[in-house]
């Protein structure tokens, strides 16, 4: 074996030249720096974007701010109770609409369709993902919404007893059709979570229910469900972060009217939407306020995201019985991040 | 309950009630009828993009650039050729500067950062990155590109609000493929006495290359159908720009802008945009799933 | 650092010569009886010439997970071209001391060694001793097959001298060689090109020694190579274990007791991280010092 002997000086000293272990420590340390940039970058992002928004804070206070519910720029009044009415109200639209239909066609696709049917189903349902939030505001605009009209004002008559909600004159733009299309927007992500939860519930559980004598939904109800159940919740509140931070189809579709609707079929204002409609040309306070909607909007994602992390955190470690949640809890985020985009 | 002796009834002590059965059947129902809703605004899109915006695709729609005019109907309101051409622009310099830098970190998390505090800090952070409204993205940009340095609007500030959204994206998907690299590997790369660095190159990354291409590319379209982060980034223009320190305009914006101020010309433009903007998005997700499934890991 | 160790060269090999010339440390030689005749075919002989190989010997050797010692002082030496198995019961830290000779041990999140793993007379543990270093001097066959994947056969084999940046010479000549080496040549000359992971099992298991094989390692430690084999493919492997050794030395870690027999000149018995007992095979399996060792071979526990 002459052929693979290394005629090497160095070998039976075990040791390489300092410069060959050069390549290990650039590598290693290089990422190591890379890592800590971006942790310093987001810091960095956010002390600025507290800074730019303190004037707009010290202005009218903090609590001022937030729940003052005058946005008027000429008066350079800045209350952003509207704009936080506006996305809760929609992001709480989009969750009643969304969540239903998507865990519905999650169990479909998990329990129910035949196995043929799973993949394409799965697909389609993905592919709501793949289009842009300014075509589902074109879409919402010019199509949908000049649709239901009709319908809303027949809606809008008959439930006028109802303060708040029902009554009044339906515009084309307003908070209803913004939280339809909101669930349509977040039904990919939502159903994405479930049906990766769903995968998980042992066959044992489910064999169990069937062996009872369970009909398919009394055995969806016994042993999928209740596995299921804070997956679900994690999901769904992975789809209201995303509706609350939507930004352009909700600037197309809710009006863009600085006043708090009068119903749930009027015009108003979301804190995304304010941002895009303002930003080009505001100035002074004016800009502040916006970068402080801005935080308040960010403050609030970040809130919904802690939780919405804290459940499918949980439903990882409950479906999985081996210690590597970490990982679990990964794939979990990450079918979050490509397929509910 | 007296047990009946024949054998037909046998099986009939143990059958389903009719209640049971319809509780059943009505459920199942209404599953799958929801399932069906689901899929009609996904339909309704895709009719209607076409049915509009096929129609005011031609060559020149390609080959002009918008005029800006929405007035005049005896003039031309033009194409679209600025707006492909700045998408492309800005997301390759966005992809350029994600893909390398997302894939690094992702690599440290695997490789070198795993389980320390310091790792499952970045990993947090990198959490709420993703959670990040996109819109907020570009209030970063413009604090430290625009206000920050006095300056306006330019493409490459546009490409840096990308950057930001696609990282995370990239990161986490980077990460998890890089998990299913199986140890095995790694640990029989090591005992050949490999210096780490060339294990990571050698052996880890192109085992996860397939599966890092699919996060990329589905990065890339998520970056592609952004608006908000452009919209005070790179601004918007009628011209082509090819300099990515001017205003560029983009498939978007553009697309946007064309809502924003209806008329029925405009308004065609529009759909013709948006037909584009899901088509090359579309395509990337294609291939994306195409690599996927030649991906050896998962 | 200074290594007095000799250079082994192919030209000085012959095994008996060497061991008079440099004083075998502290252990009289013993006589071994022959390996059995290995049926390698005659076209794959010549491909291995002897050599002098390197002893290991561990000092005070102990590891630990995190807080849990799994190996807790071990004295053992391994001599030069011969074949040591280790034996005991699952969990008794077989695989964690191997795994220590080459340093893989510290891979794993948690995980330290203390104690001396001389090679020669060079600790591998030393300061100054590279990592890196000591993974090319001690080879290492895992349990399960695992070629990579993205790499052919002629690839695989050529992987260790590419990564570890030795890529002058006949790289062909040297993948022949490493392959001939593993009995593997007749089988695959014919689809270099295909990916490893195509050949079976056994063939896999093969082509990672031949991998192994090709960056000229002076110990080779093999952590139950045969596990996941089936019978025909494990007789090949102990047919080559009985090959290799004429120029390297070689650890084995087994679960099976009958393949300790069959290829190794000394056997090691491990209980709960500690070794029972250390001697030729033949002793060990017939007359053990240690009624523990005489339980666990004659099957009463473990």
């Amino acid at each position: 074996m002459e052929a693979a002997s290394i005629p090497s000086g160095g070998r039976g000293l075990l040791s390489r030249s300092p410069l060959a272990r050069l390549p290990d420590r650039a590598l290693k340390y290089g990422l190591t720096a890379l890592s800590a940039l971006i942790l310093v970058l987001i810091v960095y992002f956010f002390v600025r974007l507290v800074g730019e928004s303190s004037p707009a804070f010290s202005h009218a206070g903090l609590f001022g701010f937030t729940f003052n519910k005058d946005w008027n720029v000429n008066a350079e009044r800045f209350g952003a109770l509207p704009l936080v009415v506006g996305t809760l109200i929609t992001s709480a639209l989009a969750l009643l609409i969304g969540v239903p239909v998507a865990v519905a066609g999650a169990i479909y696709a998990t329990e129910l369709c035949p196995l043929r049917l799973r993949a394409p189903l799965t697909i389609l349902v993905e592919l709501l993902a793949a289009v842009p939030s300014v075509v589902y505001g074109l879409w919402g605009i010019f199509f949908l919404a000049p649709k239901l009209r009709g319908a809303e004002q027949w809606v809008a008559d008959r439930i006028s007893f109802i303060p708040f909600i029902g009554g009044g004159l339906v515009t084309i733009p307003n908070y209803f059709i913004t939280g339809l299309v909101l669930a349509i927007m977040i039904l990919p992500i939502v159903s994405a979570i479930s049906r990766e939860v769903m995968a998980t519930v042992p066959s044992d559980h489910k064999e169990a229910a069937l062996g009872l004598g369970a009909t398919r939904w009394e055995m969806i109800r016994m042993a999928v469900l209740p596995y299921c159940r804070s997956g679900i919740v994690g999901g769904a509140m992975l789809g209201l972060g995303r509706a609350i931070g939507e930004t352009i189809a909700v600037t197309i579709l809710i009006g863009d009217a600085p006043q708090l609707g009068s119903h749930l079929f009027g015009q108003g204002y979301s804190l995304a939407a304010v941002i895009a409609n303002e930003f080009g040309e505001a100035q002074g306070l004016h800009r502040s306020a916006l970068f402080a909607a801005g935080l308040v909007l960010f403050v609030l994602t970040l809130l919904v995201n802690g939780l919405a992390r804290f459940f499918v955190v949980r439903a990882a470690r409950g479906g999985s019985t081996t210690p590597t949640a970490g990982v679990g809890d990964g794939g979990v985020l990450v079918a979050d991040a490509v397929s509910g985009a | 309950m007296s047990a009946p002796s024949g054998s037909s009834d046998l099986l009939g002590r143990f059958a389903v009630s009719p209640a049971r059965r319809r509780r059943d059947s009505l459920a199942r129902g209404s599953i799958l009828a929801a399932t069906l809703i689901a899929l009609v605004p996904l339909v309704l899109i895709i009719y209607y993009l076409l049915l509009k915006g096929l129609g005011s695709w031609s060559s020149s729609f390609f080959t002009t650039d918008p005029t800006g005019n929405t007035f005049f109907k005896s003039s031309s309101i033009g194409g679209i050729k600025s707006a492909i051409l700045g998408t492309v622009e800005i997301v390759a310099l966005a992809s350029v500067i994600a893909v390398p830098i997302g894939i690094g970190v992702a690599v440290w998390l695997v490789e070198y950062g795993r389980d320390s505090w310091f790792a499952h800090t970045v990993r947090f952070f990198v959490d709420v990155l993703t959670g990040v409204p996109s819109i907020v993205f570009g209030l970063f940009i413009y604090i430290v590109l625009i206000v920050g340095t006095g300056s306006t609007y330019a493409g490459y500030k546009g490409a840096f609000a990308l950057t930001l959204l696609m990282l995370p994206v990239v990161i986490r998907s980077a990460e998890v493929v890089l998990l299913l690299v199986p140890g095995a590997l790694r640990e029989s790369a090591l005992a050949l006495g490999a210096p780490r660095w060339r294990v990571i190159f050698s052996i880890v990354l192109p085992t996860a290359l397939p599966g890092m291409v699919t996060g990329v590319l589905l990065a890339i379209a998520r970056a592609a159908g952004e608006t908000a982060p452009l919209l005070f980034t790179a601004g918007a223009t009628l011209k082509t720009s090819f300099g990515l320190g001017s205003f560029m305009n983009s498939l978007p914006v553009q697309i946007y802008s064309d809502v924003t101020s209806p008329t029925a010309s405009v308004e065609h433009r529009a759909w013709g945009a948006a037909l584009t903007l899901v088509v090359m998005i579309l395509i990337l997700n294609l291939i994306a799933r195409v690599v996927a499934r030649r991906s050896r890991l998962a | 650092m200074t290594s007095p160790r000799p250079t082994t060269n192919v030209a000085d090999a012959d095994p008996e010569a060497r061991s008079e010339l440099e004083p075998s440390s502290e252990s009289t030689p013993r006589l071994v009886p022959p390996p059995a005749p290995a049926s390698v075919p005659d076209s794959e002989r010549g491909a291995l010439e002897s050599k002098r190989g390197v002893s290991v010997r561990l000092e005070q050797l102990r590891a630990f997970y995190g807080a849990a010692e799994q190996v807790k002082g071990l004295d053992l030496e391994f001599r030069p071209n011969e074949v040591t198995a280790i034996i005991g019961p699952s969990g008794c830290g077989k695989s964690t001391m191997v795994r220590c000779i080459n340093r893989m041990h510290e891979e794993i999140p948690g995980a330290r060694a203390e104690g001396r793993v001389m090679l020669d007379d060079l600790d591998v543990y030393d300061s100054s001793v590279d990592v890196v270093a000591v993974r090319r001097a001690i080879g290492m066959v895992f349990q399960k097959p695992n070629p990579f994947p993205t790499m052919s056969v002629f690839d695989n084999v050529a992987s260790g001298l590419r990564l570890t940046s030795q890529r002058g010479g006949d790289l062909r000549g040297k993948v022949e060689a490493a392959l001939r080496s593993a009995g593997l040549w007749g089988e695959v000359s014919d689809r270099l090109d295909e990916p490893g992971a195509g050949l079976s099992g056994g063939q896999q298991q093969r082509l990672c020694i031949a991998r192994s094989l090709a960056v000229d390692p002076e110990v080779i430690l093999m952590d139950e190579p045969c596990s996941a084999l089936d019978p025909i493919a494990t007789l090949k492997i102990e047919e080559l274990i009985a090959e290799l050794k004429r120029r390297v030395t070689i650890v084995i870690v087994t679960h099976n007791m009958q393949q300790a027999a069959r290829v190794a000149d000394r056997t090691a018995f491990m209980l709960d991280g500690k070794l029972v007992e250390v001697g030729p095979t033949q002793e060990i399996f017939t007359n053990p010092n240690d009624s523990r060792t005489e339980e666990y071979v004659t099957g009463k526990f473990g």
